[in-house]
């Protein structure tokens, strides 16, 4: 097995991640926050925006360039992130303990839950 | 027209946010405020983005307090003291003046911390350091109010039987004196006291050999580890019997480790048991009134809750309850003087404690730190003056990316290297001093190489050195602004140049300071010395009597007189420079009843005013003609005033209640300390109750040859004593040996002062000359003689040093007037001394200064101007 900590990606970092790779060559900070708010409904904060993008950054799991300046950004260019491979691995890993999980639930314990609902 | 929002939140973004992250937020804030502004107006895109730039503030984006977190530091630092070191090597003169100066002043601090530290753990060696006490007592004699150790032989068992339940120990005990040790063939002479059993416990003595009970036994005796060294060897010298005084023997029951130089009871050598004391003497048993003699001191350990003032204060009455009416008018007052204050404030007037040795400490710790301070202060002014130089260094580094506290790690580092460089130094210095240093202040002090709290002070102390030195020209010179230093219009105005200044003014004014301290005290001891002594000193010597000397008084007079070694021999009860007999119980006609005297009443033999040669300024001296001499005195002038006799000589005084007549007056004799009045004092005759023998030797005849010739006399009837004597003059000289302490110790500090002053200035002087060189260049081409050019450069510093001689001056003379009036024999401060202060200070530094001065003047205008 491999140890945990090797990927460790936050719920909010997983989302984020994802999203760069949804985005692919277009994916900067405003991008990534619209397309977010629009998919999933729910408002996001530059600052949480930017801090996991940071630590997303600082783990390797994603990196990034420089970019063009655009007449609204007042001089300041625009940042695009890409996923490495040692972010696609992270997915991965976080992707797959999901699926083991979801494998592992025994039928009978989401139809009881059902049942129990209605 | 574009839209902006608010300033102040993007400034405020702008200043916490991380470096690395600004660029590109600012810009999607940017880009989301103007797509808001098209969308829903101005006004809520402005909130959203206040409310962006509040949310964005967390960590993570906030910058950290040190930008370059992830540089590796150890380059950082490596290039700081490469850096140091390069400019080190670059200026040799300036680096050479700052470590030698800050090297001076820190050996100056390190001896004097030394010294410090010596002062402050003195006693504290002991276990019981903060239970011990002496008992001693103030009492009024003459109407004036004294205190003393000593106390009457009764006083612990008194205080045992009524206040016991405050004491541990309660012990009486002698004076620590000379005593003769006999083991076969070693014969020789040691201190010590007679103390009760209980001082083993009490002074938490280590017994080394034999049992700590060993007082319990009246013929017993405890030695010091190195005084059976010296008897016994490796020999184990427990129940070895020793002759004490050529009197009794005594079995040796324990022996104990030596106690440590900085201690009290240093001299306590041998300790014999009290109930000996007592055998020995058995007229104190004999005594009518034990309490009316005082001859022994007490020590005592204070039970571990009781408390110092309480007990104090509880025992007071404790000797006047025992004594009769007439003796109660020296309203003895008995008080606990604690082990802490033994040596640092030992000093009483009119029954107050006013301190003492502690009065130095301060003094010497001042110095000290001021020392230290002109080295500093020569690096802080050597560092601004070249400030300019450095600062197109400092311009180029900004630019390149230095942050400030870079610069600042930058010239901290380089001053706390030239600290540890004087550090090493110091130590080196310090090792070598500190032998003359211990004989001027009569210590013997060791460089703890091994203790590492000393390491720990000594680096920390120079950290602390280095940062003070160092802090004006970091902040100063790393404020620098690039742009106008690079360009050019970087000018250091005459502000710049003021703190510099300031600061050669302070030192100058302290080693001016320090100057006239050591010439008053000088002039203070020289006036002193130059007292009157009443009598001669030279050639007088003084011997230790006992029973088998004093029995073979005649025998040996007459053989040293025909020998012609000695022109007198006499007893007496003292010797001529010290007091070691007081009486009260003096009666005359029209005494104040209430008056309780007390005068210096010295026992002597016929032949002692010749021998010391006394001055009769009326009457005349005992003299064997006269069978009525027996009850005689001879008083000396301040007694004839004190008495208040017009025409003394055939007066009457009763002493006693026995009739004495007054047969002479002499001058008055200096006995005791130099600086106060001379004591009424008087002699009478006495076979029994001689202490020395004072002898006048040949003055036709070598000294050293007479002394041996005495000696050899002195063997031939008394074989099994050593032969002691002392030097009257050299007795005398050592009553100045604290303000000759002072004297010199001040003068070696305002050497070093000066000294460190100068080279300061010398620094300074050659900075000047070198950023007037082109000046100096075009003066010497437009026809400025080398005289005019030397004055010109000398001016600034002799206009400082006559301000800073100001200073100082007013400020010696109120400390060293109040200085003086500690005396009450002082001389005065006469004008000639300041005179001579500063324009001594004038001097030297025209000399320092018109070194580089003359230098500069005389450099061919072509090389001055051609360079560059």
């Amino acid at each position: 097995m491999q140890p945990m900590k090797k990927y460790q990606l936050g719920e909010f970092e997983e989302v984020v991640i994802l999203t760069v790779g949804v985005l692919y060559k277009e994916a900067y900070g405003v991008s990534i926050k619209k397309e977010i708010e629009t998919r999933l409904v729910r408002n996001v904060s530059m600052g949480a925006l930017h801090t996991a993008l940071k630590r997303l950054e600082s783990k390797g799991y994603i990196k990034s360039f420089d970019g063009e300046v655009t007449e609204d950004r007042a001089g300041r260019p625009r940042k695009y992130f890409q996923i490495t491979a040692l972010g696609k691995k992270a997915m991965e890993y976080s992707r797959s303990t999901r699926d083991d999980l979801w494998k592992s639930i025994p039928k009978i314990a989401l139809e009881v839950k059902m049942v129990g609902y209605e | 027209m574009k839209e902006l929002p608010p300033k102040l939140f993007r400034n405020f973004f702008r200043w916490y946010c991380h470096p690395e992250m600004v660029g590109h937020i600012e810009g999607d804030m940017m880009e989301l405020y103007a797509e808001r502004v098209r969308g829903s107006g101005k006004r809520k895109a402005d909130l959203k983005f206040i409310r962006d730039v509040v949310l964005l503030c967390r960590p993570g984006i906030i910058r950290p307090v040190t930008v370059e977190t992830n540089v590796n530091q150890y380059d950082m630092v490596k290039s700081y003291f490469k850096v140091g070191w390069r400019n080190m090597l670059r200026s040799k003169g300036y680096s050479a003046i700052n470590i030698s100066g800050l090297a001076i002043g820190m050996t100056v601090a390190l001896l004097i911390g030394l010294w410090v530290f010596d002062e402050l753990t003195f006693d504290k060696h002991f276990n019981n350091y903060d239970r011990i006490v002496q008992v001693m007592q103030h009492q009024t004699y003459n109407g004036q109010v004294g205190t003393q150790v000593a106390n009457p032989a009764v006083m612990a068992e008194e205080i045992r039987n009524v206040y016991g339940s405050d004491f541990k120990h309660v012990l009486q005990s002698s004076w620590n004196n000379n005593h003769t040790l006999t083991f076969g063939e070693k014969i020789f002479s040691k201190t010590g006291s007679y103390f009760e059993p209980g001082v083993v416990d009490m002074l938490s003595l280590n017994i080394i050999h034999g049992t700590k009970d060993g007082l319990k036994d009246m013929n017993s005796i405890l030695l010091a580890e190195s005084v059976a060294k010296s008897y016994f060897g490796e020999e184990d010298p427990i129940n070895k019997m020793l002759r004490l005084d050529n009197e009794i023997d005594v079995k040796v029951t324990a022996v104990y480790e030596d106690l440590p130089e900085n201690t009290s009871f240093q001299d306590l050598k041998i300790i014999m048991p009290w109930s000996l004391y007592l055998s020995q003497n058995t007229w104190i048993q004999k005594m009518e009134d034990p309490w009316g003699s005082n001859f022994t001191q007490t020590f005592a350990q204070l039970n571990e809750n009781a408390d110092l003032e309480t007990v104090s204060t509880r025992i007071k009455d404790v000797k006047i309850n025992q004594q009769g009416e007439e003796e109660r008018r020296y309203k003895a007052v008995v008080f606990l003087h604690p082990m802490n204050k033994w040596h640092l404030y030992s000093d009483f007037k009119a029954g107050v404690n006013t301190g003492g040795r502690i009065d130095n400490v301060w003094l010497f710790g001042i110095t000290g730190i001021f020392v230290l301070l002109l080295a500093c202060i020569n690096f802080m002014n050597l560092s601004t003056a070249r400030s300019e130089k450095r600062s197109k260094e400092v311009g180029i580094r900004k630019s390149i990316g230095s942050a400030r506290g870079q610069l600042i790690t930058q010239f901290f580092s380089e001053s706390i290297m030239i600290a540890l460089f004087a550090f090493v130094l110091a130590i080196g210095l310090g090792f070598i001093a500190l032998p003359s240093f211990n004989t001027i202040a009569g210590k013997t002090i060791s460089i703890p190489w091994s203790s590492p709290l000393f390491w720990l002070a000594g680096i920390g102390f120079t950290l602390v050195t280095g940062l003070f030195a160092g802090v004006y020209p970091a902040l100063f010179l790393s404020s620098f602004q690039p742009v106008k230093v690079l360009k050019g219009s970087f000018k250091m105005g005459k502000l710049a140049s003021l703190p510099r200044k300031v600061l050669v003014v302070f030192q100058f004014a302290i080693s001016i300071f320090l100057i006239i301290g050591t010439i008053v005290v000088y002039k203070q001891i020289q006036f002193a010395q130059g007292r009157p002594l009443g009598y001669t000193a030279d050639g007088l010597i003084t011997v230790g009597v006992n029973s088998e000397r004093h029995k073979h008084f005649e025998a040996i007079r007459t053989e040293l007189k025909t020998e012609n070694a000695i022109v007198e021999l006499a007893e007496s009860g003292s010797p001529t420079t010290e007091v070691w007999n007081t009486n009260g119980g003096f009666d005359w006609e029209g005494k104040d009843p209430n008056l309780a005297v007390d005068f210096p009443n010295n026992a002597v033999t016929y032949e002692y005013g010749k021998t010391i040669g006394w001055q009769i300024t009326t009457g005349r001296d005992f003299s064997r003609d006269f069978a009525t001499d027996s009850t005689a005195f001879i008083l000396n002038e301040s007694a004839v005033k004190f008495i208040g006799l017009k025409d003394p000589l055939g007066k009457i005084l009763k002493w006693n209640g026995e009739n004495y007549t007054v047969i002479g007056v002499v001058k008055d004799i200096l006995v005791q300390s130099p600086y106060t009045p001379v004591r009424p004092a008087m002699w009478h005759l006495s076979e029994n109750s001689e202490n020395v023998f004072i002898i006048k030797l040949n003055p036709n005849r070598n000294a050293q040859e007479s002394l041996s010739k005495v000696e050899e006399v002195f063997k031939k009837f008394d074989p099994t004593s050593p032969f002691d004597a002392g030097f009257v003059d050299e007795a005398f000289a050592q009553k100045f040996g604290n303000e000759k302490r002072i004297g010199t110790l001040a003068a070696f500090f305002a050497a070093l002062a000066v000294l460190i002053s100068c080279l300061g200035l010398f620094g300074l002087a050659s900075f000047v000359a070198e950023q007037r060189t082109k000046e100096i260049g075009i003066r010497k081409v437009m026809g400025a003689s080398v005289n005019n050019l030397w004055q010109m450069l000398s001016k600034d510093f002799v206009v400082l040093v006559i301000i800073a001689s100001v200073i100082a001056i007013v400020f010696a003379y109120f400390y060293y007037k109040n200085w003086l009036e500690g005396f009450e024999y002082r001389t005065t401060i006469s004008w000639w001394i300041f005179a001579l202060t500063a324009l001594g200070a004038l001097i030297i530094t025209l000399i320092t200064v018109s070194f580089q001065a003359i230098k500069a003047a005389l450099m061919s205008p072509i090389n001055s101007l051609r360079s560059e």
